[in-house]
């Protein structure tokens, strides 16, 4: 078998150029490419999320982890045969409307890149309609909603209640967070699920998915 | 604008210390910000509901109960004087008569409590800066300029004594420096971007305050240091950032009183030491009563040069003993009896002292706010003859003070935080002298953003 262990210690070291090489010597060995993605890219990337759930590693440590597994699914995924898939999953991830609270947000996304997950971040002060708009782009299986204001809490509830007028809630899990949200919260506004951080959100959509 | 305060107000670190400011702020209900005593600062805001034109009503009972609340706990705890302040909410500036209504309610229940019971209070209004978002066409005209500038006409004509900012110019460019530990972003963006907006902005404050006779107090680094301060503190960017990220932030906080303002510079803006220092303004401060808003590691040492002293901000909801925002006032009540008591047995500087130390070994942002060390590094600052040059200087002299303090045994950094110190060091010495190359280089690698919408090109 290949050894993987170069691939996953340079996703793991962030180190783009090195994923690049490896990857297409990986390529030239004719190695399965499902099994470049998961057994290398992957599994570097498993590690990475590890560490950072134990403070071992910073977030921007963990964004170039993440960009350079991105570039080597980049370059490997062209080779799939199609209807392979490589993601457990499409999260659309967005802080609702009113709210410009970005980060708790994005570091949620970041974690469940890391873990796997396709991830749509719309960004912040996302109604509603751009929700269920990606939600149909993406057939994402898992909308997760941000909200640090407690003067925007409200917002999750109408942006669910939006997602079921457009005929959408049946087809999609939605999870709840930031600051001011609570488990009582999220089952009292008709939400799937709710969790503290970042680590938290990846266990809870895994859980959901299966 | 070319910079002003070429030295420093103190340079006795003697006198550096709580309550006292070489600039007092002298008010017409006879309270002297930064004359000896410390004052409390309550901040509040509103629970889970929505702010909207059918739920204003609701809104105003919310600001009317807390203020009650708090205003009875000043009467009952014989408080010399306090400050109210109101961090509005986005809707209450989108929609500046919302925030002129909030502004009438409260100072409307301030005079009551005045007349009663001779309780003396003032009142700092700071509209939210809007300026940002998918709208946003341009940082100083169109709707979002107009807001801002309109709730702080507002509120100046309707009861505040003090308007005040969490300015927002630059942030977009901050928050990418903050999650990828990038210095240079972060110095074009606070010592580029972020001072030349601060200067447009602050002249149109400074403006409205002098107009209507109330005082244009301060701004803060909230959207900037405080962000990578809590990104450190959970651990998710090396603490070193935070803390050079801060005394970079001082540069473009003093922009304001550069333009006019005169204090209390805004309590989170925890950089407001290093403007102590340089311009002698007095300032508020949180620490340890705002663990209700949020975590830090600068709970006490927080305290030790603070004029009024402040729990950032509370939702009203309902605790054990009373409603928050009532439990936090009487937290800042008790914490400046006792900061003032220190005083007036001659043991402030003990009493600083204590503060200090008590947190400064233990983080690198609670070192730098170690009164002697603000005096070093300011001592620095004040040398940049430009704002540009000035947030570089402040990057570099705190590496230089940070690394110092570890070889020395003063403060406590792991290895991998002391690998940073090295990085961002060598980051700081890839900017060019060249304020307009630098400009031109950033413009070039930010396609991104587009700086038009500042005037920048
Ligand atoms: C940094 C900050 C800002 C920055 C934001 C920068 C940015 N690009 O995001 C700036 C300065 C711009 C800002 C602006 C404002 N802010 Co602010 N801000 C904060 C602060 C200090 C930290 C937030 C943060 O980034 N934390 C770090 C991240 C990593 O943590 P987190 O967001 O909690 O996210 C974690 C979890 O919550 C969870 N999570 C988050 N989202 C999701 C989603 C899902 C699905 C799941 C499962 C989990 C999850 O996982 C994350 C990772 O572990 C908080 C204080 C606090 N207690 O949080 C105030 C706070 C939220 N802000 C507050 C206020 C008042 C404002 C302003 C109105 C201030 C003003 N007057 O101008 C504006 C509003 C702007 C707007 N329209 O939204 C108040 C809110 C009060 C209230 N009534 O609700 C707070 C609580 C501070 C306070 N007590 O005063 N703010």
């Amino acid at each position: 078998m290949f050894d993987f262990s170069g691939l996953s210690n340079a996703v793991i070291a962030g180190d783009e150029d090195v994923v690049l090489d490896l990857a297409q010597q990986a390529i030239n060995a004719k190695v399965d490419p499902l099994s470049i993605i998961n057994d290398g890219l992957i599994a570097g990337m498993n590690v990475v999320g590890a560490r950072f759930k134990v403070n071992d590693m910073y977030v921007p440590e963990v964004l170039m982890s993440a960009a350079a597994m991105k570039a080597g699914v980049a370059l490997v995924k062209p080779l799939l045969i199609s209807g392979e898939v490589t993601t457990k999953g499409t999260v659309v991830i967005g802080t609702v409307t009113g709210d410009l609270h970005d980060i708790g947000k994005s570091l949620v996304g970041m974690m469940m890149e890391c873990s796997g997950y396709a991830v749509i971040d719309l960004g912040v002060d996302v109604s509603g309609d751009d929700f269920v708009a990606a939600i149909k782009a993406n057939k994402a299986e898992i909308v997760a909603l941000s909200c640090m204001l407690t003067t925007t809490m409200l917002q999750m509830k109408t942006t669910i209640e939006v997602l079921a007028a457009q005929g959408v809630r049946k087809d999609v899990k939605v999870i709840i967070g930031g600051a001011p949200i609570t488990q009582e919260f999220s089952d009292n506004i008709g939400s799937d699920g709710y969790a503290t951080d970042a680590a938290g959100a990846v266990d809870l959509i895994t859980k959901l998915l299966n | 604008m070319t910079v002003k305060f070429t030295e420093l107000a103190y340079t006795n670190v003697d006198e550096f210390v709580y309550g006292f400011a070489k600039k007092p702020v002298k008010c017409a209900n006879g309270m002297v910000i930064g004359g000896g005593t410390v004052y409390p600062e309550i901040n509040m805001t509103l629970p889970m509901m929505s702010i909207t034109e059918e739920t204003m009503p609701k809104v105003l009972a919310q600001y009317e109960e807390m203020i009650h609340g708090v205003c009875s706990m000043g009467v009952e705890l014989k408080v010399p004087g306090m400050i109210v302040e109101i961090e509005l909410l986005p809707p209450c500036t989108f929609n500046p008569q919302w925030g002129i209504d909030v502004t009438k309610v409260v100072k409307g229940v301030m005079k009551e409590y005045e007349t009663k019971f001779g309780l003396k209070s003032l009142l700092r209004m700071t509209p939210v800066d809007v300026r940002e978002g998918k709208a946003l066409k341009h940082m100083y005209k169109g709707a979002e300029w107009d807001q801002v500038m309109d709730t702080m006409k507002g509120c100046a004509a309707n009861g505040a004594d003090f308007l005040a900012i969490e300015s927002v110019g630059g942030k977009h460019l901050h928050d990418e420096s903050v999650m990828n530990i990038d210095l240079p972003k972060a110095v074009f963006s606070l010592g580029i971007v972020g001072c030349r907006d601060m200067i447009i902005l602050w002249d149109e404050i400074v403006k409205i305050s002098a107009a209507n006779n109330v005082i244009a107090s301060g701004d803060t680094a909230c959207g900037f240091a405080n962000t990578s301060m809590v990104m450190g503190h959970k651990n998710f960017i090396p603490k070193v950032f935070a803390a050079i990220d801060r005394v970079m932030c001082a540069v473009r906080t003093m922009v304001a009183v550069e333009c006019g303002a005169v204090g209390p510079d805004k309590d989170c803006g925890y950089e407001g030491v290093y403007l102590k220092a340089i311009t002698g303004t007095p300032i508020s401060m949180e620490g340890r009563v705002a663990a209700c808003a949020h975590s830090s590691a600068v709970g006490n040492v927080s305290l030790a040069l603070a004029d009024c002293w402040s729990n950032e901000s509370v939702e009203n909801v309902r605790l054990l003993g009373n409603m928050a925002p009532t439990v936090s006032m009487e937290q800042l009540i008790y914490d400046c009896r006792q900061m003032n008591v220190a005083t007036a047995k001659g043991l402030a500087l003990q009493m600083r002292d204590i503060l200090v130390e008590s947190d400064n070994k233990y983080d690198p942002t609670a070192y730098i706010m170690t009164p002697s060390v603000v005096l070093k590094i300011a001592g620095e600052i004040i040398k940049g003859k430009t704002h540009f040059e000035r947030t570089k200087i402040a990057a570099g002299a705190t590496i230089t003070e940070l690394r110092a303090a570890v070889l020395s045994g003063f403060l406590e950094l792991g290895p991998k935080e002391m690998k940073y110190l090295d990085i961002f060091e060598k980051q700081l010495k890839s900017i060019p002298a060249d304020e307009a190359q630098f400009t031109a280089d950033m413009i070039k690698a930010n396609p991104k953003h587009d700086l038009r919408m500042y005037d920048i090109s």
